[in-house]
């Protein structure tokens, strides 16, 4: 048999991915019912790609009914929208008036002797992307500098180097043992009451959670990690984001009965028993991370 | 019909009238740069500027965007404006010193000097040309971009636009742009420029659908010079 297993992250923007028309006519679809909600669409683009691609602007243009030159005026009037493909780690400085006087300007200069590269460039190997930004409005906290999201606070040019070798690790990685929100569950088919549990492969380093999934008469083996809070999951065929799956016990081959839709983007919930008591549910649809937990 | 006072004497207009328009009906010039007629006034020049009100509730308004009110007292000359006129003509000038239509503003306001640092800018985003490509050519291929200092106007990308028809429009209204010709750069063409014009440019090369309304052709003057 073979299995070409393709391991997924959840991290999946990085630089130079292929803008595909039909994504941005499904964020546009989210969008279609606010028509002044163009800051809204460019942001859930940038959330995509990570930047705002030429000619993803063009077809929210087309799309929207707006004329390309008051898309492309707003995408260039805010500074957090880049027309530039961003790195894979983020780095936003605060020089505003605070940070600048509490010694700002001396952690951009560490930042950007660290990295190579200039205030507002990427780095060669696309890892970093540094920036300034004004004023981040946490003005008591400053020097303020932002790390994909993250924010710290005092920053002092000798943290500099320990944050960006954070920023590498990554910050989502899930410690596990330490995080208290983050831990193994046994889950069994709600028809069989078989134990999916597969200790012969492993996610996140525990037995990973084994079942068939099927979409377009396409059938295969899905494996998700059994630690809850985790979305690692591996795969033996690639199922593109957005698609609803159904899933299948691989003991009685029977579909899990889904007695609820998601919340969010309305696919069947799947259901699982949790060992000691309890159901889990998660989103059927790739990509949502919506899940019920009910523990008895 | 709304009954105001523009300098002393009373004015009946429309609702809806501008001061600007009721002040040039009555026969006082205000100076402009950003307005045009069949344009929607857009207040940004700031020449057009008058005083409105009485005693220490004056303020001074930008006549182009402000409607006439019933029994509001205009001055158009007052010292205080003329002053205020006489301060946006010196940062104009500083900003665009090579402009024609700046420089004879600001000598018939009596300016002989001015005190900034020169910035020989070729823009002055008064958005006359953005209206005009959205209002009378209904094209929409120019506006503006970035913001604060980077704030400039141009086609999305810097590339040539595709719904830009050449038409010159652009050109033909703008006050101070007259280097913006791209002659070196007739990818990035706005107008196509100087191109037409014999004797100089069309020799160079060949752009047949090109239209100029530049004169002189800087542009031409600029090559002879290198």
């Amino acid at each position: 048999m073979k299995t070409d297993t393709v391991i997924k992250n959840k991290d999946n923007t990085h630089a130079g991915k292929e803008v595909d028309s039909k994504d941005i006519l499904r964020i546009l679809d989210k969008h279609n019912e606010d028509r002044g909600g163009l800051i809204a669409i460019l942001e859930e683009i940038q959330a995509e790609y990570g930047y705002l691609p030429e000619k993803s602007l063009r077809i929210v243009g087309e799309e929207t009914g707006r004329s390309l030159v008051d898309v492309y005026g707003v995408a260039t009037f805010y500074r957090s929208f880049s027309l530039k493909p961003r790195g894979r780690h983020f780095v936003c400085a605060c020089l505003g008036t605070a940070c600048h006087v509490r010694g700002a300007p001396r952690v951009v200069e560490e930042l950007e002797q660290q990295l190579g590269i200039k205030a507002g460039e990427t780095t060669p190997d696309w890892e970093f992307t540094l920036e300034t930004v004004n004023c981040l409005g946490a003005c008591a906290l400053g020097p303020v500098v932002v790390i994909d999201g993250h924010y710290f606070s005092k920053v002092r040019k000798s943290r500099v180097g320990q944050l960006l070798d954070e920023a590498r690790k990554g910050f989502d990685t899930i410690e596990l043992g330490k995080d208290k929100r983050i831990f193994p569950i046994n889950v069994s088919c709600p028809h069989c009451n078989h134990s999916l549990k597969d200790e012969t492969f492993a996610i996140d380093g525990y037995p990973s959670i084994l079942v068939n999934v099927s979409s377009d008469h396409k059938q295969g083996w899905l494996r998700l990690s059994c630690l809850y809070g985790s979305y690692n999951f591996a795969s033996e065929f690639d199922v593109p984001t957005g698609l609803v799956v159904s899933f299948l016990c691989p003991h009685c081959g029977v579909e899990f009965p889904s007695t609820s839709d998601c919340s969010v983007c309305a696919a069947p919930m799947v259901p699982m028993l949790v060992e000691g008591g309890g159901i889990v549910q998660i989103c059927s649809r790739r990509g949502c991370k919506n899940h019920i937990l009910d523990l008895v | 019909m709304i009954t105001l006072k523009i300098n002393g004497l009373d004015v009946s207009v429309e609702k809806g009238t501008t001061l600007l328009e009721a002040a040039r009906f009555i026969g006082f010039p205000v100076p402009t740069l950003c307005h045009m007629d069949g344009l929607s006034a857009y207040g940004a020049c700031r020449l057009c500027v008058v005083e409105i009100g009485e005693g220490p509730k004056a303020k001074l308004v930008s006549s182009c965007t402000y409607p006439a009110e019933e029994g509001l007292k205009v001055r158009t000359a007052s010292a205080r404006v003329l002053k205020a006129r006489r301060m946006i003509l010196e940062l104009l000038l500083a900003s665009c010193p090579q402009s024609k239509i700046i420089q004879d503003l600001a000598a018939s306001h009596g300016i002989r000097q001015q005190r900034f640092r020169q910035e020989y800018e070729d823009c002055i985003l008064c958005g006359l040309c953005v209206r005009m490509c959205e209002e009378q050519m209904m094209a929409k291929a120019i506006g503006f971009r970035n913001r604060g200092e980077k704030r400039s106007i141009g086609t999305p990308f810097d590339i040539k636009s595709d719904v830009c028809r050449l038409c010159g429009g652009c050109m033909y209204v703008c006050p101070a742009c007259q280097l913006r010709c791209t002659y070196n750069e007739p990818e990035k063409a706005i107008c196509g420029a100087c191109a037409n014009l014999t004797p100089p440019c069309i020799e160079k090369e060949q752009f047949d659908d090109m239209m100029c309304y530049m004169d002189p052709c800087v542009a031409c003057e600029i090559e002879k010079d290198k």
